[in-house]
């Protein structure tokens, strides 16, 4: 009956209480996440896995801010039916730049890990405005606002900044060019693009609205989209040789 | 008032800490809505700006009417209860509750027929889903357990709340943090991390209402004139502290700007994604779970008027659950890039906790022992032992789903979101009803307007969840199948698209129960309105006193 009376000092003294939660609290915690941020064998070593462009960062937050991430899940597990479906199984590398990460949790539509190359640009442009124009059963909601609202180039440079102070590894150049770099990836005549397909190598170069003029938000979430999954070459890819 | 005062009028430290801090406030808002670089951002320092300005008029006006002595602590040698901000909570809660179960069945609505989503930016399903979910859980749920922890704590202790303006400042701030994040989703600001969708201003505001809220409630314990603790304060301070820790844990980021309302947050990757489900199920173990088993803990003993069943079982459970729920979030992120190793621990875990979960379920159904009578008479009773029997449902359901082979069914269809709702509505909601059909008359000093409402609310609540969990777990496991299934060829039997046409009609069946559910909780309203307004006044006020558990 002792231990029974022991708890006592936890039933008459607030402090000595708290202090038994936060330990008892704390301990689940550390075990599991601490480890995730030293063993190596967390993230694959993989090779083609970049930051992702100005434009296609500026896409990735449009991502965020609509909530695709409610739906549509980033994530494909190793299972027979997933992997013929989607592709490849998703690595830990695939989303090590990702702030925040955006694996999802729910599929009311389809997984869009390897979504990049699957549909033609004109396919999105008709879809993103109204799904239901070209997929009937489709219950995803159209975003016509998209196509008329320009993407502001203005602060982009300042957004890789503050991804690079939380450790995506930007360049002072990728951030002294990213303004410009963001228009350059619409416009397949400008003079700079050697120099932006160097600073992200395999980016997509096309103006991805077909519509003239400055990007819109319409062209950098095709641009993201079409990326998607798309920077690994799992023909080279070793699996063996990162066996978790 | 009792005493005649004898002291010289003069501001506490509270108020005049407040109306400087509110004051400084009110100009830095000013600022930021002219120098604001996101439209968005501007709104919420005007919102910021207008609620300082307000709250600098009102304790203000409240100092000049108050007379000079505070209240007194005591009242003839009886504690001098403060109800003030635990009915402001109170209401608060049921306003955001028909807000949360509305915009849910809008999105529920949406789901079974796309046009309702009007393809304007801000009534889409991607920005409406997280005003749902913070609306039910953090704004009717927060509100509810704020509102009973602060009356819990006042009566097991039999003492005043601690502070006169600082309990004021956490009901009225939390809410201010609903309205910023709120108005957020709509307008597209989100961290997009499920449950911790706020940018990262709400998250600071949401950080000093949440340490005032820490200290109230840690020194009312401090002052209390029982030698112990009772059980439902240590479930409610291990919710406050662990959702602090939580909330700290999940939300580093660095904004672009100070004066705009986009961030990065500080992980990325898999570890983001562990550390957003270490938030996320630990937001079902402690804001969901913990602070509604404290209400579980004194509403049903004083309901059915029985001591707890067993002191040592709630000892066992309530050092078991806290220390399993920890580790139970990996279930969330199975045969995904996070190591196996991770996954693992996270499935032994989670089984793990069906233990203490049904010890706590065990704890509240046997506390009727000897009442069981109760429930033909008593539909309030009914309703708090139906959601401890939904409460024992969902967390046999819980760790089944996380057993690895099961999830690699359930994971990503409709059966996750059958099993959060039998949670939600058949737990969380209905012992939140029970507590408040309590708490009114209580506060009030009021009879309960109408007993035979509150029979047709449950009755209308309980076919409504029993509609929206049936029709989800037929779909999520159609779903599940459809997605999996191969011809005798070997090739895919279904494409994607195909699954999203056969969940039209449980889309619409679970519409049907999401809208009963919200008819129960109007009708709620509308009996505790004129329990208020129009209820007899109550001549005795219940014992305060709880038996001890036997």
């Amino acid at each position: 009956m002792s231990l029974w009376n022991r708890h006592k000092i936890f039933e008459k003294n607030s402090i000595v209480l708290i202090v038994g939660i936060l330990v008892v609290i704390a301990i689940g915690g550390l075990v599991e996440i601490a480890p995730l941020f030293y063993l190596k064998s967390t993230i694959e070593a993989v090779d083609g896995v970049r930051p992702y462009t100005p434009l296609e960062l500026a896409g990735r937050n449009i991502y965020v801010r609509e909530g695709c991430y409610l739906c549509h899940s980033q994530m494909i597990r190793p299972l027979r039916d997933e992997v013929e479906r989607s592709g490849h199984y998703s690595l830990a590398a695939e989303s090590m730049y990702d702030h925040p990460f955006q694996w999802g949790s729910k599929r009311t539509g389809p997984d869009l890990a390897r979504v990049g190359g699957k549909y033609s640009d004109d396919w999105h442009v008709t879809h993103l405005i109204d799904p239901r124009s070209i997929v009937p059963q489709s219950v995803m909601p159209g975003y016509p606002v998209l196509a008329k609202t320009e993407i502001d180039p203005s602060d982009i440079a300042a957004h890789l900044r503050t991804s690079r102070a939380v450790g995506v590894p930007y360049t002072d150049e990728q951030i002294a060019s990213a303004a410009a770099d963001l228009k350059a990836q619409t416009d397949p005549d400008n003079p700079g693009l050697d120099a932006f397909q160097k600073r992200y190598p395999k980016a997509l170069v096309r103006n991805f609205d077909g519509k003239a003029g400055n990007p819109t938000e319409l062209d950098a979430l095709i641009a993201y989209l079409q990326m998607l999954g798309t920077l690994v070459d799992f023909k080279l890819y070793n699996e063996k040789a990162n066996l978790r | 008032m009792t005493s005649p005062s004898t002291v010289t009028k003069s501001m506490t430290m509270g108020e005049a800490g407040l109306t400087s801090g509110f004051a400084v406030s009110a100009f830095v808002c000013f600022l930021a809505v002219a120098m604001g670089h996101d439209s968005a951002f501007s709104f919420h320092a005007a919102l910021g700006c207008a609620a300082s300005l307000i709250a600098v008029v009102v304790i203000g006006n409240r100092y000049l009417d108050r007379p000079a002595a505070l209240p007194p602590a005591e009242i003839d040698g009886r504690p001098n209860y403060y109800f003030g901000p635990i009915k402001f909570a109170s209401a608060m809660a049921m306003f955001w509750g028909i807000a949360g179960f509305t915009v849910g069945l809008i999105i529920a609505m949406q789901l079974a027929w796309p046009a309702l989503n009007f393809d304007l930016p801000w009534t889409t399903f991607g920005r409406l889903r997280p005003l749902h979910t913070s609306a039910v859980i953090f704004a009717f749920g927060g509100n509810v357990l704020i509102a009973s922890s602060f009356y819990v704590v006042q009566k097991t202790c039999r003492t005043r709340l601690a502070g006169d303006l600082a309990p004021w400042f956490v009901v009225v701030g939390y809410n201010f943090f609903i309205l910023i994040a709120g108005t957020g989703y709509l307008l597209g600001v989100t961290q997009s991390k499920e449950y911790a969708e706020p940018e990262w201003y709400a998250d600071l505001w949401l950080t000093i209402v949440w340490v005032t809220y820490l200290i109230v409630f840690l020194m009312t314990l401090v002052k209390r004139k029982e030698p112990h603790i009772f059980v439902a304060n240590w479930f409610y301070l291990a919710f406050i502290i662990t959702i602090a820790v939580l909330h700290l844990g999940n939300n580093p980021a660095l904004p672009v700007s100070f004066l705009g309302s986009k961030s990065y947050i500080a992980w990325g990757g898999v570890q983001d994604a562990m550390f957003q489900w270490w938030y996320g199920h630990n937001a079902v173990g402690f804001f969901l779970t913990a602070g509604f088993l404290a209400i579980m803990y004194y509403f049903i003993p004083k309901r059915a008027e029985r001591p707890v069943y067993s002191y040592r079982l709630s000892i066992i459970h309530f050092w078991a659950l806290i220390f399993l729920y920890i580790w139970a979030g990996p279930h969330h992120l199975h045969y995904t890039a996070l190591p196996d190793w991770a996954q693992t621990l996270g499935m032994t875990f989670s089984i793990m906790l069906w233990m203490p979960s049904w010890g706590g379920m065990i704890n509240g159904l046997m506390t009727l022992s000897g009442a069981w009578d109760k429930l033909r008479t008593d539909p309030v009773l009914r309703m708090m032992v139906v959601s401890v029997a939904f409460y024992g449902m969902s967390t046999f359901e819980g760790p089944m789903m996380s057993i690895k082979v099961v999830n690699s069914l359930s994971h990503y269809t409709d059966w996750t979101i059958g099993h959060v709702h039998s949670g939600a509505l058949g737990w969380v909601g209905f012992v939140s009803f029970g507590a408040l059909y309590c708490l009114v008359p209580w506060l009030w000093n009021r009879q309960l307007y109408s007993l035979k409402l509150v029979n047709w609310h449950f009755w209308i609540s309980t076919i409504g969840i029993v509609l929206y969990i049936s029709a989800m777990w037929v779909s999520g496991i159609l779903q599940g199948l459809m997605w999996r299934a191969y011809t005798s060829l070997g090739f895919l039997e279904y494409s994607f698209i195909e699954s999203v046409e056969a969940m039209h009609p449980f889309y619409i069946i679970r519409a049907a129960g999401g809208a009963l559910f919200l008819i129960g909780a109007l009708i709620m309203a509308v009996n505790l309105w004129m329990t208020v307004n129009a209820g007899q006044a109550n001549e005795t006020e219940g014992a305060d006193i709880l038996q001890p558990a036997e």
